[in-house]
């Protein structure tokens, strides 16, 4: 049985006595990727703020004692011109170059073999803002995962990326949770993402409307009641 | 001879730490808030002028009593800082040119770089270093809350501690380089010099470096310049960054 490391209880945040979070309740276990889904303005990015600490709230948020918590957030809009190439960017969090090269290579930006010299022209010595989306998301998610964090908050990973790219960012988080029994816990649009990736699905509009193993749990009267209105959802049976 | 070489360092100084503050001030934009900054320094100038002590000082007491007012409300009510700055510049220059005495008023507006002083130089000096060094302790917070607060904030960055030093030091270089250019024409040294540096920069060090470097050539591109043509510094100065700013535009003009 896999510990709790996180422990949400009646959690309620509000904006100007307007609820965004209402009463929501939840517990992760380490190693567990839990997919965040609703409607725009439901919470959920709200929902990382709170965990973070970085709105007030009421109700408790219990983690772990001396957890790593590692956030990207969702505007991160870098301007084409801004001048800061990725290489300051990730040294930003860690001058450690081993480290950069460790983490670049698990978000698959460099092979054991290739020359740290190819990369730093090609990506490195770029500026943020020129990078492609692909390019750009692994950046962040390795710069996310410099400092071997044991939980990852990533909200919407994949905005602004093709679907092509999509696939692969998700491919590299679940390995990453494999390989270092990262917990992640994702906001996504995506339901199929949530199928394929998640072993945890947290419907949230301002209240909880399923949480539990998607397979389980998202069934049309839970969508209906997520999205307000007909949301028909067709399950490929592979 | 003496009086330009102290006319030349003390400007020569401002540039550095206005380009320095500036690269900043322009991804923050922030860009205005220099100019709107040294509009409000104007009754500061005139009570100091009126009761006889050092311009520098009443410039600064009032931009260090708006730096705090506009962090304060800025934290409060989420306004961006340019509209606050906006109103109270708009009501301070409009109190200033009534207060100042008219034989006063042209230098307030326009600066008088002949009037500079040793005591001014140690202040000046004194000062910049203090910029340089801070912003360099505060770097790392400044260029991570500048990409994302909420990021800042998650790795335990002083956001508004960040903020609030920030924008002291940026009074603090707005009130010094009133002598040299006025407070017409003290936004654009603290915006082309860091606009200029852009534009030829991809690495963060690269551009503040420049952002200073530029800010330090249109000081003495346009004291000499002054000197030759025998016009003010204060405009020579401005349209001698703006030649810079130009010159770093060619290769973006070669390239289409």
């Amino acid at each position: 049985m896999q510990e709790t490391i996180l422990d949400i209880q009646n959690l309620t945040v509000s904006f100007d006595d307007n609820k965004v979070i209402d009463d929501l309740s939840f517990s992760i276990k380490k190693g567990d990727v839990i997919a965040i889904v609703g409607p725009n303005g439901a919470g959920k990015s709200v929902l990382f703020r709170a965990l973070l600490g970085l709105i007030p709230y009421l109700g408790k948020i219990e983690w772990s004692p001396d957890l790593k918590i590692s956030y990207v957030p969702q505007r991160f809009n870098v301007e084409k011109d801004f001048p800061l190439t990725a290489k300051e960017f990730l040294r930003l969090k860690s001058k450690d170059q081993n480290k950069i090269l460790a983490a670049l290579e698990s978000v698959g930006l460099k092979n054991k073999q290739s020359d740290i010299h190819h990369i730093e022209h090609h990506l490195l010595d770029q500026r943020l803002g020129w990078l492609s989306g692909g390019q750009l998301q692994r950046i962040l998610v390795a710069w996310a995962i410099l400092d071997d964090p044991d939980v990852l908050l990533f909200d919407e990973p994949t905005t602004g990326i093709d679907v092509g790219g999509e696939e692969t960012i998700y491919n590299l988080l679940k390995k990453l949770n494999d390989e270092m029994a990262l917990t992640i816990l994702l906001i996504s649009h995506d339901l199929n993402i949530v199928y394929k990736y998640a072993n945890s699905v947290l419907c949230l509009n301002r209240e909880k409307i399923c949480f539990g193993p998607p397979r389980d749990v998202l069934d049309p009267q839970a969508l209906i009641k997520l999205y307000g209105g007909e949301a028909k959802f067709y399950k490929h049976e592979h | 001879m003496n009086d330009l070489y102290l006319q030349l360092t003390v400007a020569i100084l401002i540039g550095i730490g206005a380009g320095y503050l500036g690269s900043f001030m322009v991804l923050r934009r922030m860009s205005l808030v220099g100019d709107a900054l040294s509009h409000v320094a104007l009754p500061g100038i005139a009570l100091a002028l009126l009761w006889n002590f050092n311009p520098f000082f009443g410039a600064f007491t009032v931009l260090f009593a708006a730096t705090l007012g506009i962090w304060a409300l800025e934290r409060k009510t989420e306004l961006p800082s340019e509209t606050l700055v906006g109103i109270f510049f708009t009501l301070s220059l409009a109190v200033g040119i009534l207060l100042v005495p008219d034989h006063e008023l042209l230098e307030a507006l326009f600066g008088d770089i002949s009037s500079v002083t040793i005591p001014d130089l140690l202040i000046t000096l004194a000062s910049v270093t203090a910029i340089v060094v801070i912003t360099s302790f505060i770097l790392r917070g400044l260029t991570i809350s500048t990409l994302s607060k909420d990021l800042a904030r998650s790795m335990n960055v002083s956001v508004d501690k960040i903020n609030l030093l920030f924008l002291i030091m940026v009074s603090l270089i707005v009130a010094l380089g009133l002598k040299v250019v006025g407070t017409l024409l003290m936004g654009s040294l603290v915006i082309i010099p860091a606009a200029a540096a852009k534009n030829v920069s991809v690495s963060v060090s690269r551009y503040v470096f420049l952002a200073a470097l530029f800010g330090a050539l249109a000081s003495m591109g346009g004291i000499f310049a002054a000197g030759f043509l025998s016009i003010p510094a204060g405009p020579a100065i401005v349209l001698t960054g703006g030649l810079i700013f130009l010159i770093t535009l060619a290769p973006y003009i070669k390239k289409n």
